[in-house]
């Protein structure tokens, strides 16, 4: 393998492996939002909800900040068509997030409860928007979207809200919602009391039922979608210009891969075994907190594996969809910008361990009641 | 409207939104930290309380930061699509190692600033305080290498086989001079709205007789530290006319409003009415040779006006014909060396030609006319240029005297002697937000007609999105920050008119 063919191997892993941040840690307190309005009844246990990832939901939403960059160093082609390709459905994302920062911070600023409640509102919509959203995005993908490029690599699609918004994609918004509900209330389950951790406890069961269920229709439906296959030999290490290969769609093609590789069930049995594991151990919500981690790190995995080499499939001039192999950033970016992952996200990691330690222990009804910094 | 004016209005609205609450977060951030470590080495309790005040302010100031930030780094995505592909190979990398090294720090120790005063010890959270400081500067320090490779686009070249800029020398990139001197300039002005916030609020305490030994202690630290934020912010504001003057010679003299090169060194004009159809300066004042001192940093050196200016760039345009046309052969025939050797000669220009898409898409087949037109459309908006460069010069002036003679009344601790002052005071404080958005409007509204100087125009880097998801979006966004704008400045008046007391539910006799 050559250098620039190991770099783009790495740096499809290392996309994986952001997605995979962004939903773990991102993931709770979207998830935890979700569930504000219903397992907080009180004002006190809605603060306790929200007081919860007060200290961290900002490190946390920067797995997203970091995502969107690191998609832009490395894989520009991809950041550009996706974000633009589906603009009206990452504009109602971005709109939901921004609600998030105000929602935090400012709602238990004043006593007022229509105040209070229209931002309760505001994160939950912050919380099922963006989870549901990017769940739907996926599902688009594995469809193919419909766009080309020009001679000057300008891009052109026929990509319409309505359409993305179709019944498979609908699906896999679901799961990725029932996904993040779930890994959230095992948030809960772990860092709230009273109340608040029994609502969520049960909430736990209803989100993994319903996650195993949506998870395996969308797997059975994947069975009758045309997958994408590259047509011949194709250079690992050319220029990238997604124009140059041919690509046909084939039955059960998203099945291609694990056929090949069995072991990549290993990522499904991920999925499920962290819901079956977190619900059994919700009397132990620290472990339970790590098996539903797996959750969102399974269901990224077994999607990334069955798309690869494709990073985003074209419909409608399939030639022109966007791989690993003709997407990314030149050698040396890609190379510098490993140096920097490497050298530095051991530093975040450690930092954010050091913070999680620093506010353990569950949030208290007399935590929210006693305090003028919690939200 | 069409979608290239519409996606421009909407990063310009959104960018200026963004940049009112950058700014004060920056400033703030360093003045909490030195709060809280006169707090720790004196012990005084007033100290904490001030830094906890403040703080609380500062948090409101900073969820709006963060929610309009994130708008910031997706919409290179959704509507400069052909900009992220065409530049993202450089461009990408500052901006996810901002991630990496800034947000992460600064997201990750506000939540302890704010949560952990009785979970860390007094030292701990002082350095939980400057790791936040940190990351916040770290984050102005990567978006501006950023910012500053658009304005000069060093270390990085044209692939034909890509059809896009890659990096050639990260190194170059890094410390590209631009992006060190608006670094410098940008932070500095941070610390200036920062120091100004802090100055203002206290001297209406003072002037209300409220919270006296509060107010006095929060204005010293503001004094000393505004003032020296002050003189960085002009002294290092002439260091990027420095470097503006060496590559973004249109750009200066469209803030000279100078439509003919003068013998050297040329004179800075104080007062004039740009007249663009006659291409002259009316009543003009002039104060002889101080421009080009500042630009060129020599008294022989030649400021070029913006005709000569326009003439030269006829040549580039050409020029870039040439690599357009050649560009085309090769993308044809991507075997034969002799076409990449041509390419090689022009492809410098190619970003000149590209400037030509906006009067024909054919424009290898641009004639005298057309290559005259793209040519005048290198000019900026001369008279916004002109004015908003000198309100913001003069604004910052202003902020040394003010600065200065507070830095004088705390030495000589009569801050609450003289009413007039802390009138001034008050009466200062809109004005670092009307500088920083003019200093924006002069840094990348004057860059214009391109969104990477010399490369590529900002017409052809839009999305291939429709106007009106565009137009939709904009309105959107004009709304959402609107009312988030409203609620963010009611909390923060409520809280400045509470004061300490009841903000931080300070025991009875704390002032």
């Amino acid at each position: 393998m050559s250098e620039y063919e190991i770099l783009r191997l790495i740096w499809w892993a290392l996309l994986g492996i952001l997605l995979i941040g962004f939903a773990v840690m991102d993931g709770f307190d979207l998830g935890t939002a979700a569930l504000l309005p219903f397992v907080g009844r009180t004002d006190t246990e809605r603060r306790i909800v929200i007081n919860t990832v007060g200290p961290v939901w900002e490190g946390n939403q920067v797995w997203f900040i970091l995502g969107g960059g690191a998609i832009f160093a490395a894989w520009p082609m991809l950041y550009a068509a996706s974000f633009s390709g589906f603009y009206l459905a990452m504009i109602l994302v971005l709109a939901t997030l921004i609600l998030r920062p105000a929602g935090f911070k400012f709602r238990s600023k004043l006593e007022n409860t229509r105040w209070r409640t229209f931002w309760d509102w505001a994160l939950f919509a912050g919380g099922i928007v963006p989870a549901t959203v990017f769940g739907v995005a996926f599902g688009n993908l594995f469809e193919g979207v419909p766009f080309g490029f020009d001679g000057d690599m300008r891009m052109h699609s026929t990509i319409s809200l309505l359409g993305l918004l179709n019944p498979f994609a609908l699906l896999c918004g679901l799961v990725s919602l029932s996904m993040i509900v779930f890994h959230g209330a095992s948030w809960l389950n772990y860092k709230a009391s009273g109340m608040v951790k029994m609502r969520a406890s049960a909430a736990m069961l209803y989100a993994g039922i319903a996650f195993v269920v949506l998870f395996t229709l969308a797997g059975m439906w994947l069975g009758q979608i045309d997958g994408y296959q590259i047509v011949g030999a194709m250079a690992h290490d050319g220029p990238s210009n997604p124009l140059l290969k041919t690509v046909t769609r084939v039955p059960h093609g998203w099945f291609a891969n694990v056929s090949a590789h069995p072991a990549l069930l290993l990522t499904l049995f991920a999925a499920y075994g962290g819901v079956v594991l977190a619900v059994l151990l919700r009397r132990f919500p620290g472990y339970a907190m790590l098996c539903s981690a797996l959750v969102p790190a399974g269901t990224i995995a077994t999607a990334g594996a069955a798309l690869f080499p494709f990073l985003m499939p074209s419909s409608s001039e399939p030639g022109a969809s966007l791989t690993v192999w003709d997407a990314s950033s030149s050698s040396l970016t890609l190379a510098i910008m490993l140096g920097c992952v490497v050298l530095m996200l051991p530093v975040v990691i450690a930092y954010t361990t050091i913070v999680y330690r620093v506010m353990r222990g569950p949030v208290k009804a007399s935590d929210v009641e006693d305090s003028h910094s919690a939200y | 409207m069409d979608i290239v004016e519409l996606s421009r209005l909407q990063f310009a609205a959104t960018a200026l939104y963004h940049f009112l609450f950058v700014p004060l977060t920056l400033g703030l951030s360093i003045l909490l930290g030195i709060m809280e470590t006169v707090y720790v080495m004196t012990g005084k309790a007033i100290w904490k309380q001030l830094v906890q005040f403040w703080g609380v302010l500062f948090g409101i100031n900073f969820a709006m930061g963060v929610a309009t930030g994130i708008t910031m780094e997706f919409q290179f995505g959704t509507n400069w699509a052909y900009y992220s592909h065409y530049v993202g190979d450089v461009f990408g990398a500052p901006l996810a190692i901002e991630g990496l090294m800034a947000f992460f720090l600064e997201a990750t120790f506000v939540g302890l600033f704010f949560f952990a005063w009785d979970r860390l010890s007094k030292i701990q959270h002082l350095m939980a305080t400057w790791l936040l400081a940190l990351g916040t500067n770290l984050s102005a320090l990567w978006i501006l290498i950023a910012n500053g490779w658009m304005q000069y686009p060093v270390g990085a070249r044209f692939n034909a086989d890509t059809m896009r800029m890659e990096v050639t020398d990260f190194m170059a990139v890094l410390f590209n001079p631009v992006a060190q001197a608006k670094f410098v300039h940008t932070v500095s002005a941070g610390y200036v709205c920062g120091s100004v916030f802090v100055l203002a609020i206290s001297a209406m305490y003072l002037l209300q007789g409220r919270y006296k030994e509060f107010a006095k202690r929060s204005m010293t630290v503001a004094a000393s530290f505004g003032l020296a934020s002050a003189l960085s912010v002009v002294v290092l504001g002439d260091e990027s006319g420095y470097t503006a003057g060496q590559n973004q010679k249109m750009k200066i003299a469209a803030i000279e409003a100078m439509w003919d090169t003068e013998p050297a060194p040329a004179s800075f004009t104080l007062f004039g009415l740009p007249d663009l159809a006659a291409h002259k300066t009316n009543y003009e004042i002039k104060v002889p040779w101080v421009l080009g001192l500042i630009a060129t940093r020599s008294s022989d050196q030649v400021v070029p006006g913006i005709d000569q200016l326009v003439d030269q760039a006829k040549g580039h345009i050409a020029n870039g014909v040439l690599a357009y046309r050649t560009l085309q052969q090769v993308r044809a025939h991507p075997k034969d060396a002799a076409l990449r050797t041509e390419l090689d000669a022009h492809v410098g220009d190619l970003g000149y030609g590209l400037l030509l898409k906006r009067f024909r898409p054919d424009i290898e087949n641009a004639t005298a006319d057309d290559i005259a037109k793209a040519a005048a459309s290198t000019i900026p908006d001369v008279p916004v240029l002109f004015w908003s460069f000198r309100f913001m010069v003069g604004i910052g002036f202003w902020f040394i005297a003010l600065f200065a003679v507070a830095f004088w009344f705390s030495a000589k601790r009569q801050l609450d002697r003289y009413r007039s002052f802390l009138w001034a005071a008050v009466l200062t404080f809109p004005l670092p937000w009307v500088a920083i958005e003019l200093g924006w409007i002069v840094a990348e509204y004057g860059r214009q007609p391109w969104a990477v100087v010399g490369v590529l125009p900002t017409a052809l880097g839009v999305s291939s999105t429709s106007a009106s998801n565009v137009l939709f979006s904009l309105l959107g966004f004009v709304i959402f920050y609107s009312a988030l704008l409203v609620a963010d400045i009611y909390l923060l008046q409520k809280f400045i008119r509470l004061g300490p007391q009841e903000t931080i539910e300070l025991p009875e006799d704390a002032t």
